[in-house]
């Protein structure tokens, strides 16, 4: 049990608390302090929703539900204690959320998980739109288009903390995650993470090794559950209010783009899905209309390339760096990113024309056009040669590693 | 009596609109294996290409060039796009279409604005048809419904009585070996998809003026479309027809019906005071729960019988 | 070789559809024997297997596993009664090392379930058991190798760990040298003979070096029915083997 507390595990996880709590002397600003705290939200649900996916191959296209439960039941516990009902601490509300998203995924789950693969994902589709289809049903719930709104300084003051400012509310998330990210990762560490990586890659076979794989899924729905119930509940705090667009098909939409592009085969891929989705979505948003459509772009380039993610992406360069053979990719990767230029603030300038209705920068309608359409052809061209150019240079990189033991 | 028959043509229209839909998925789900999230982006193209071809040449070119321009995007779409996935699996390919539908949609804010298109019925189909006791029952909705007859006979006669179809139909079960036997597979997959769009287009064309014609008609129809390919059974034509009547009837009678548990109990003498608890609950009208019985339907049909009710394929 | 019965087929019959796949078979696989079922492409005996192992119902008859009844059990039931198999088509986990593989393998006879209040690294049992195990099958230097990027032998070595990993009584193995060059064979005759001591071996094979090398009895399966049961010489000389299948050419071996 000494491995337990190997020192390197301690450092590890002790560096990352210690960096969430510098994180917001580095980025201070009222904007950044919210978006960290999305951020937050954010990698809770989507590494609870890898858990299905990444881990146990379950491609799920409402885990939003639980997610929204979660954050319904909470506020409704939240609002019980601002009536003075009863009093339970804020800080440890989100167990709410995560009991709420577990029973939900419990019940819901042992119907679903006894199917997999496209029965699966078409199933979470369908309770996914009768639930938010239900939403505008039981508006006492769910309070019909307004949603529930509540106050998360509720229950007073406790050893000073009221939860009033931003960033009592970012150090409240930011412990939750740091608490759910290393419980998520100690679960792939145990015999049931390995029978969900296990189910994931051949189901038929766990079976013939003594395991029924309808019930590691089912348990590793419920888990997932809890961790998307936990991420609800502190979106309620967050926000004041919850409305029923939090548990519809846009938000299980958003999780598995962000899972994809961060990168499902590694435990930390989504976590950087997470954080780029929501840096796009907050910052773009402020400056072009168009920021759904670039997101949407970007996934496709990502499934089209990249399966793997970005995750993968970056898996794909350890051994050349390990082998210190970076320096033969860096002028191929010059060349392209060179001639990615053109091609992406060509695209960018045609869609943006489209959206300010004829005309970007001050320029008439016809440069505008002519100037965009002149740097995507550009581009296109210049990119399939430099394209060329890297795949051969990969090519040999990756004979060159499997020749010296890198692969 | 009035009620039924009307409600009952309604949706047959309706109903034969969301096979239109659900033949061109189903086909492309049985030879693919793929199942198009993005099909009903190929729908709602439909609809708003034949609005602006329209602007220009009027209804009936629209209604033959608005298809073929959904169809050669679609072919774009298979040999560019899906092909390309292909090598990944299943989940890519399912995942590719999901993030199409959501590029598709962003498109037409981009080109058309988030607000409604003042897709109109053509003036020459806008007249009554015939009256159904007080109801009027407009000559569009037989058009439409004429539409669909003849492009599904068209489609039934094309796969069964040509080479064309014979082919396309061998691809559909045994692709490697239609391939081994010279044929250009691919390349018959890259029309079977541009067909399935093409119908799908024409749906569009079709349902976008007598239904809104808004970016989010994708989204609400394409849901529908995929209850119906999974309760009739994925990969099953067939079945596709008995959902899409069944759907179609349930969805357009619901909506229609303002009866709930509470009137049901009023029948026999019974009432319960607005005070009441279970008030809320037996209150909610049929109608009310219409947006919900579809999908109540479908998981329904996942858990008993997750191939369809006329499906072979699990997955 | 004792006479207790390991495993026993009682009038098992199987169809699918209208088409009868086998034809009611009756066979006693006795503790500690090595029991090949040979015969013609299509008898059926792939489909025996699955019926054994649980893998498909049965129409018809009785199997029996050390005395306990398994008929239509589920195949992991079957599995933690002790019985467990190999497949023909390399049956592994592809995106798991080739430890991770072998670590899944022999969880649950070491008493684990659905566990989750354990590190698994750290159950020293497991890791024992996947050693022994890894180094049995001669993977001890690819042990932390993508299960999907070994070579084909390797798969099959791979193959065969998994089944053996539980430490199960009675091992089914199918077709286990199935594409394998001479050489390889060999190595998978000697690991079979290793894996396979004091346990009870079910094996179907194709390659007649490898049967008559391993096998204490063999069992003919032709169109569904076994028509001989015998000591390898008896089987070599039986007349009705020899035309279903062996065919008339002497020095069979």
């Amino acid at each position: 049990m000494a491995r337990v507390f190997s020192k390197k595990r301690i450092i590890f996880w002790a560096s990352v608390a210690l960096s969430f709590v510098l994180l917001p002397l580095v980025f201070d600003g009222g904007f950044s302090l919210s978006m960290l705290s999305q951020m937050g939200i954010a990698i809770i649900f989507v590494l609870s929703y890898n858990m299905l996916l990444g881990q146990t191959g379950l491609l799920s296209f409402g885990h939003a539900v639980y997610f929204g439960l979660g954050a319904f039941v909470t506020a409704h516990i939240v609002n019980f204690i601002d009536q003075g009902s009863f009093w339970f601490p804020i800080t440890f509300v989100p167990i709410v959320g995560g009991i709420t998203g577990l029973l939900f995924a419990l019940v819901l789950g042992f119907v679903t998980t006894r199917r997999a693969g496209t029965p699966f994902a078409m199933i979470s589709l369908g309770i996914a739109e009768m639930v938010a289809a239900s939403a505008l049903m039981f508006t006492t719930f769910f309070g019909g288009e307004g949603g529930i709104v509540t106050n998360r300084t509720a229950g007073g003051v406790v050893a000073g903390i009221s939860y009033g400012p931003q960033i009592q509310v970012f150090y409240l998330i930011a412990g939750w995650c740091l608490i759910s990210m290393m419980g998520m990762y100690a679960i792939t560490r145990t015999p049931l993470g390995r029978l969900a990586n296990a189910v994931r890659d051949n189901p038929e076979r766990v079976k013939f090794i003594g395991y029924n794989p309808v019930r590691v899924r089912w348990l590793m729905m419920t888990l997932s559950g809890f961790f998307a119930g936990v991420a609800g509940a502190l979106a309620t705090i967050n926000y004041e209010i919850i409305t029923a667009e939090a548990l519809g098909l846009m938000a299980s939409g958003n999780v598995v783009l962000m899972a994809f592009i961060g990168g499902i085969n590694h435990f930390w891929g989504p976590i950087i899905g997470a954080v780029l989705v929501t840096l796009l979505q907050s910052a773009l948003s402020t400056y072009t209309q168009a920021w759904l459509l670039y997101f949407g772009l970007f996934f496709l380039i990502i499934i089209l390339y990249s399966p793997g993610g970005i995750a993968n992406i970056l898996a794909m360069h350890a051994p050349v760096i390990k082998a210190r053979l970076f320096k033969s990719l860096a002028s191929s990767y010059l060349i392209i990113f060179l001639a990615s230029v053109p091609l992406i603030v060509g695209t960018i300038a045609v869609i943006e024309i489209l959206y300010r209705g004829g005309a970007i920068l001050g320029m008439s309608s016809l440069v505008s056009w002519s100037s965009s359409l002149v740097l995507i052809v550009v581009g296109l061209v210049v990119f399939r040669f430099a394209q060329r150019r890297v795949k051969s240079v990969w090519a040999s990189l990756d004979l060159e590693l499997r020749k010296r033991g890198f692969v | 009596m009035e009620f039924f028959l009307v409600t009952l043509l309604n949706s047959l229209s309706y109903g034969l609109l969301l096979f239109m839909l659900s033949s061109g998925l189903t086909l492309i789900f049985s030879m693919m294996g793929v199942l198009n999230f993005a099909h009903a982006s190929f729908y709602m193209l439909g609809a708003y290409f034949a609005y602006q071809i329209g602007a220009y040449t009027g209804f009936w070119i629209a209604l033959f060039l608005a298809p073929l321009v959904v169809g050669v995007i679609g072919a774009f779409t298979e040999r560019f796009g899906l092909r390309a996935v292909h090598r990944f699996g299943h989940v890519a390919e399912l995942l590719f279409t999901f993030g199409l539908a959501y590029v598709i949609e962003e498109v037409v804010h981009l080109v058309w604005g988030r607000a409604p298109v003042n897709y109109r019925i053509p003036e020459t189909l806008d007249f009554t048809l015939f009256t159904l006791f007080t109801t009027q029952y407009p000559a569009y909705r037989a058009f439409m419904m004429l539409v669909s007859v003849v492009m599904l006979i068209t489609l039934y006669l094309l796969l069964t009585r040509t080479r064309v179809g014979l082919i396309v139909q061998a691809s559909l079960t045994h692709p490697s070996m239609v391939e081994a036997l010279g044929h250009n597979v691919p390349r018959v997959f890259m029309f079977v998809f541009a067909g399935g769009c093409a119908l799908a287009g024409l749906a569009g064309v079709l349902g976008g003026n007598m239904f809104i014609t808004e970016p989010g008609m994708a989204f609400a129809v394409g849901s529908i479309v995929f209850v119906v390919v999974v309760f009739g059974g994925m990969g099953s034509l067939v079945g596709a027809f008995i959902a899409s009547l069944i759907i179609g009837a349930i969805q357009t009678f619901s909506v229609a019906l303002n009866l709930s548990l509470l009137d049901f109990l009023n029948l026999f003498g019974l009432s319960i005071s607005e005070d009441s608890f279970w008030y809320s609950g037996l209150s909610i009208t049929i109608s009310q729960t219409a947006p919900v019985l579809p999908y109540l339907l479908m998981v329904l049909m996942l858990i008993i019988r997750p191939r369809g009710l006329m499906g072979n394929r699990e997955t | 070789m004792n006479q207790n019965v390991s495993l026993r087929l009682s009038e098992v019959r199987k169809s699918f559809g209208s088409t009868s796949i086998i034809n009611g078979v009756s066979l006693d696989v006795f503790e500690g024997e090595r029991h090949a079922i040979i015969g013609p492409n299509g008898a059926g005996k792939s489909t025996l297997f699955n019926l054994i192992s649980g893998r498909y119902g049965l129409s018809a008859g009785r199997i029996e596993l050390k005395g306990q009844d398994i008929t239509n059990l589920d195949p992991q039931n079957i599995n933690r009664s002790g019985l467990s198999r190999s497949f023909q088509i390399t049956n592994i986990f592809p995106k798991m090392s080739v430890y991770e593989n072998i670590r899944c393998a022999t969880l649950w006879s070491l008493g684990y379930r659905y566990s989750l209040f354990r590190r698994i690294s750290t159950i020293r049992s497991v890791r024992n058991r996947a050693d022994e195990i890894i180094e049995l099958i001669g993977l001890g230097d690819r042990e932390e190798k993508l299960a999907g990027e070994l070579t084909y032998a390797e798969q099959r070595a791979l193959e065969i760990g998994i089944t053996i990993a539980s430490g199960s009584d009675v091992i089914l193995l199918d077709e286990p040298t199935a594409g394998m060059s001479r050489a390889e064979t060999n190595a998978a005759v000697e690991l079979i003979s290793k894996v396979t001591r004091q346990k009870t071996l079910l094996m179907v094979e194709h390659d007649m070096g490898v049967v008559f090398d391993l096998a204490d009895r063999i069992s003919v399966l032709v169109y569904g029915e076994i028509i001989a049961t015998g000591s390898p010489s008896e089987i070599r000389s039986n007349q009705l083997v020899k035309d279903a299948y062996l065919g008339t050419q002497e020095g069979v071996h």
